[in-house]
């Protein structure tokens, strides 16, 4: 016989049914079920298959700390593994799955690993994975496929996830975790003393464990208790199905809340759940405590449950287990589960290790019908797929164990103590100690702002855990409001006198006895990581894998530890307990990523001019956050290879458009900002006249260059300085350190202005033409305004005339105009100029075309200055001032930067005519191509200025001189090809600057 | 999560900052040594418990704190504006 419901009693509601699907075939169950127990209700008992052994397993616990019963729950993209059935909140249309089992959990040909048990033992991937020496690993390696099929939980969805997250910031004084008694309380006094509280609960149920309780509260029976704490606390924003998953730094809290989980047709706009990083100013955790069992034969069998999930399901669920139960405990807690049993009318047996028991208590078990054996302990459980009987034996002082008789009962509760539940407080480092007495690890004195109540602090008894926490909440308000409050000081306890026992075991038996049942680990295994050297606890949980299972240990651990300290021969106290860490339960890795996901994942930069762009037939391509237009297709068959190079020639021909707006832009204001950039700058700036700019180059504290660009001057106190686009956010917050910290006496200020103007680059032999016939004011002829020279203007637009600056700076080698706007202008200023490109034969271009023009001029980009390249690499060390210091003049000068072998920026071209390389592939001498070489491509181009053939830029040991009349060869071992190309030099492009001039 | 009272913004989510590194530097004069200078830009001490440091609150006010923190703990002790010298907004 298994589970099933019982008549009456229970927090379900009989008239709602709820009707879902387990393995394909239609169960029902009620309103207020969990999964677990309307399995159990409907007398399913093996629910999952173990991780190594595929033993059947069933429904052992009542929450989080679940260890057999782990099922995949719904299809497709929201196919989620590993679900604890235990805590699924039942709702019509569930579908459930068994998992890690052919064809099925009932019947799975996967047990056969129970009977090569002794091969899976603690270490077998260690030592199974290293292979046979001297003949290989590959046969191995065939079986670790295998074996890794075999072993194993659920298997995710491979499809990316359909459901939206919210991530919500919130603050509070107060946060309660847990709304058990103890909770309640708490929040209950917070409230009352004008405190801003949220309460968090990760049942659905608020007061869960009061559900179907008996007995009186502050004098109020159990169940008016729960409602009137629930009135009261209508003013704090309650969260049920909301776990804390991690306590932080600051004392910030995370807690995911299911949203739509539970329901049937969720409304589409709500999110299936939220994360909510909560600041609170005070964290109360009322989050109770986790039962453990201890070990004994077969202690992992359907029907074997913790003894006080038996009374939630039969109370709470209205549901038990079998009809028969035999209870085995070494405190006094079980004894209520027995009452409950007995009055449920389950045939109910109680083992107390203990020989001489509380005399109240076994005078009130033997009244209500329970049968108690004293100093008895389970020896094994009888029965493959479910418990069938149960070994009894006795148990002296020593420990020894004398098996005596079988009591054939179907089911066993197991209660070998209780775990407060510590995990959060521990996350912020505070070490758990270990309670001698109440046999269990309390939290050390947690830091400012964090208390623990209830069970969660050690006091089971409920009366004096809900007035400790009221205390709490008291004193925890008071400090809140700058009052020094006393805390409570409650002696833990009301678990009455504990025997702590860990494992039955009998001499000269063998049995196969679990401490973590998700992941197989048993007693035997622990004993062989302490034979083997394990013996610290953190070793031990590493090679067993004790713990690291989707539960995390939260029965097993304590178990485990303390087999080890007794194998190793030392106190718990001594051995220790890991460390616990965020989060608590699983969440969903999607939620952490709330709507930051797909186009939001990071925000999307866009120039003014994209749209008019895109009209044009522009593709674009990502540069940091923003979107360049990258080539401008004539027609639907034009191609990036087809265009970028006629782009780049209209450029050289006539001339071309291409949008500057990404470019950083800084203010630099005020009467000491020629000084400051003097500083900042290798080149001089100090003596820069009102009206002109100025190339520059900046390096960073070692000596290595930072970033480039030009800067104008556009009256005494006010400069314009660009960044790359790559870089613009790193040289604003340099120079706001710069000025901050070491030079706070200038009087200078550095501002962003990148979004504030939107800028175009008119270049080729007609720019001016252009430029002329697109003007209503403003002159930029060569004499009003040369090369490097800046003026203000007008352009000239349908409808009025847009302010403009214009520099007379050249990227590509020809002669150019930077042109900006305001950038509410830029729209109109692309449009304006288009036209008139085209008109002169000329072309808008993109970021290819401009890659093309400045690899035939040589300048160089990110690609070259990439943080370990210096002045002289880049082949700019002329520009370095002797007349002044500047940020990194001194350690430049080291021997190491200054080798005249160090790799120098160069041209490179392929001896064959044709033949092409790319990007990335290394420059090797023709006799060593291997290594590192002697330097490496940072990019390539087909080169309409020389010839059509394809060009590489890049760098090379010792520059373009030392390679004059040596072949070179580009190495691209990845493709798996070679080209011999000349180093040339890579400025050869218009070395005297004629056209950017003329 | 660190929690950084910003002179200027309130007690802050410390991804607001971007941290600069150890704020008892003392960066030298640009013409000094080249003994001074690597020192300044590569000798760090790793200290156990107190430490003051430079966070920049890029996505605020973008001022440039001093803040005190316990290595050890994570504790935020307390933080001000690192204009002025840096020996002053210490002692």
């Amino acid at each position: 016989m298994t589970g099933y419901r019982l008549d009456e009693g229970g927090a379900i509601e009989r008239s709602e049914q709820r009707r879902f699907s387990w393995d394909g075939r239609a169960y029902h169950g009620f309103a207020g079920d969990t999964l677990a127990s309307a399995l159990m209700a409907s007398g399913e008992r093996i629910l999952a298959r173990g991780f190594k052994y595929h033993r059947p397993r069933g429904v052992m616990a009542a929450g989080p700390e679940e260890g057999g019963a782990l099922v995949t729950l719904g299809e497709g993209a929201r196919r989620e593994a590993n679900a604890k059935a235990s805590q699924i909140e039942l709702y019509d249309g569930l579908k459930a799955f068994g998992q890690n089992a052919y064809p099925n959990v009932r019947f799975d040909l996967g047990r056969v690993n129970d009977l090569l048990g002794a091969f899976f033992a603690a270490g077998f991937y260690y030592k199974t994975f290293f292979g046979i020496s001297g003949k290989g690993t590959w046969e191995w390696m065939q079986f670790e496929k295998i074996i890794r099929q075999a072993a194993g939980m659920g298997a995710a969805s491979t499809e990316p996830d359909p459901d939206a997250y919210d991530i919500v910031h919130a603050h509070c004084d107060v946060l309660v975790v847990g709304a058990g008694a103890a909770g309640l309380a708490a929040a209950e006094e917070a409230l009352a003393q004008g405190l801003d509280v949220i309460l968090a609960e990760q049942d659905f149920a608020l007061g869960p464990a009061l559900l179907g309780a008996e007995g009186a509260i502050e004098g109020e029976d159990t169940a008016a208790w729960r409602t009137t704490r629930l009135r009261a606390l209508s003013r704090a924003r309650i969260l049920p199905r909301t776990t804390a998953f991690g306590l932080y730094d600051g004392n910030v809290v995370g807690l995911y809340e299911k949203v739509t989980d539970h329901l049937a047709k969720p409304d589409p706009a709500l999110p299936r759940g939220r994360v909510h990083i909560v600041r609170p100013r005070s964290v109360i955790l009322a989050t109770g405590a986790i039962e453990r069992p201890f070990a004994f034969g077969d202690n992992d069998r359907p029907g074997v449950l913790l003894a006080s999930a038996v009374e939630t399901y039969l109370r709470r669920f209205g549901v038990a287990p079998a009809k028969s139960l035999a209870l085995t405990t070494n405190n006094d807690r079980a004894y209520d589960t027995a009452l409950t049993a007995a009055k449920a009318g389950l045939k109910t047996t109680l083992l107390d290790v203990r020989p001489v028991p509380p005399e109240e208590r076994l005078a009130t078990a033997k009244a209500a019908g329970v049968e108690v054996f004293t100093g008895h302990v389970p020896v094994r459980v009888k029965g493959r797929s479910g418990v069938e009987g149960l070994e009894i034996g006795t148990r002296n002082q020593a420990g020894e164990v004398t098996p005596t008789q079988t009591l054939y009962r179907e089911a066993v509760g197991v209660s070998g103590g209780f775990s407060p539940a510590i995990h959060l407080v521990s996350h912020r480092g505070v070490k758990p100690v270990w309670h001698e007495e109440m046999a269990c690890f309390l939290a050390g004195t947690p830091p400012e702002g964090i208390t623990l109540t209830g069970a969660a602090a050690g006091i089971f008894e409920r009366e004096a855990a809900v007035a400790h926490a009221r205390a709490v909440s008291e004193a925890e308000g008071q400090r809140l409001k700058g009052r020094r409050a006393e805390p409570p000081r409650t002696r833990p306890g009301g678990l009455g006198r504990i025997e702590p026992l860990w494992e039955v075991r009998v001499k000269g038996r063998k049995l196969k006895s679990f401490v973590d049942p998700q992941h197989d680990v048993t007693t035997d295994d622990i004993r062989q990581a302490a034979a083997e050297g394990y013996a610290s606890v953190e070793h031990m949980k590493r090679y067993t894998t004790l713990g690291m299972a989707t539960d995390q240990g939260k029965t097993g651990g304590v178990v485990g530890l303390a087999l080890l300290a007794e194998a190793l021969g030392q106190s718990v106290e001594a051995t220790g307990i890991t460390t616990f860490r965020p989060p608590y339960t699983p969440v969903p890795i999607g939620a952490f990523a709330g709507r930051a996901r797909a186009a939001h994942w990071r925000p999307t930069r866009r120039t003014p001019m994209m749209e008019a762009q895109a009209e044009r037939g522009a593709h674009f391509t990502d540069a940091g956050l923003w979107k360049r237009a990258w080539w401008f297709a004539t027609g639907p068959a034009d191609t990036l290879e087809a265009a970028y190079p006629r782009e780049a020639a209209a450029v050289r021909n006539t001339v071309g458009l291409v949008d500057v707006t990404t470019l950083g832009k800084i203010a630099v204001q005020g009467p000491d900002a020629g000084e400051f950039l003097n500083r900042v700058y290798v080149n001089g700036f100090a003596k820069l006249p009102i009206g002109r700019c100025r190339y520059g180059v900046m390096l960073r504290d070692d000596g290595l260059v930072f970033d480039d660009g030009v800067t104008w001057r556009l009256s005494e106190n006010e400069y314009l300085m660009t960044a790359t686009t790559a870089h613009a956010g790193a040289v604003l917050a340099w120079l706001e350190e710069l000025l901050q910290t070491r030079w706070p006496e200038l009087r200078v200020h550095v501002a962003s202005t990148t979004d504030q103007w939107a800028g175009v680059a008119l270049a080729g032999p007609r720019a001016r033409t252009v430029l002329e016939k697109a003007m209503a004011e403003g002159d930029v002829s060569d004499a009003a305004l040369p090369f490097m020279g800046l003026t203000r203007a007008e352009i000239a637009v349908e409808g009025g005339h847009i302010p403009a600056l214009i520099a007379r700076i050249s990227f590509s080698g020809e002669r150019a105009f930077e042109i900006y706007v305001p950038s509410g202008w830029g729209d109109a200023l692309w449009r304006r100029l288009t036209p008139l490109v085209e008109r002169e034969g000329g072309a808008a271009y993109g970021l290819e075309a401009l890659g093309t023009l400045r690899i035939e001029k040589g300048h160089v980009t990110g690609a070259e200055l990439d943080g370990r390249t210096t002045l002289e690499d880049a082949g700019l060390g002329r520009m370095a001032s002797t007349k002044k210091p500047f940020i990194g003049a001194v350690l430049r000068q080291r021997p190491a930067l200054t080798e005249a072998e160090r790799p120098r920026l160069a041209h490179f071209e392929p001896v064959t005519e044709g033949e092409r390389f790319y990007t990335g592939a290394i420059v090797c001498h023709p006799e060593r191509i291997e290594g590192h070489g002697l330097g490496w491509i940072t990019g390539v181009t087909l080169s309409p200025a020389f010839e059509g053939r394809w060009l590489g830029i890049g760098f090379v040991a010792g520059g373009h001189t030392a390679w004059a009349d040596t072949e070179l060869i580009v190495a691209d071992p990845v493709r798996g090809q070679n080209t011999r190309v000349r180093v040339c030099d890579p400025h050869r492009y218009d070395p005297k600057g004629e056209r950017m001039h003329g | 999560m660190l929690r950084i009272p910003c002179p200027f913004c309130g007690l802050r989510d410390h991804t607001e900052f971007v941290y600069l590194g150890d704020a008892t530097i003392e960066y030298p004069p640009l013409d000094a040594s080249e003994e001074a200078w690597f020192e300044a830009v590569y000798l760090r001490k790793n200290p156990r418990g107190r430490h003051f440091e430079r966070w920049q609150h890029v996505h605020g006010c973008r001022a440039i704190l001093i803040v005190e923190r316990d290595t050890l703990t994570h504790e935020i002790l307390g933080a001000r504006l690192a204009h002025g010298p840096t020996a002053e907004a210490l002692a």
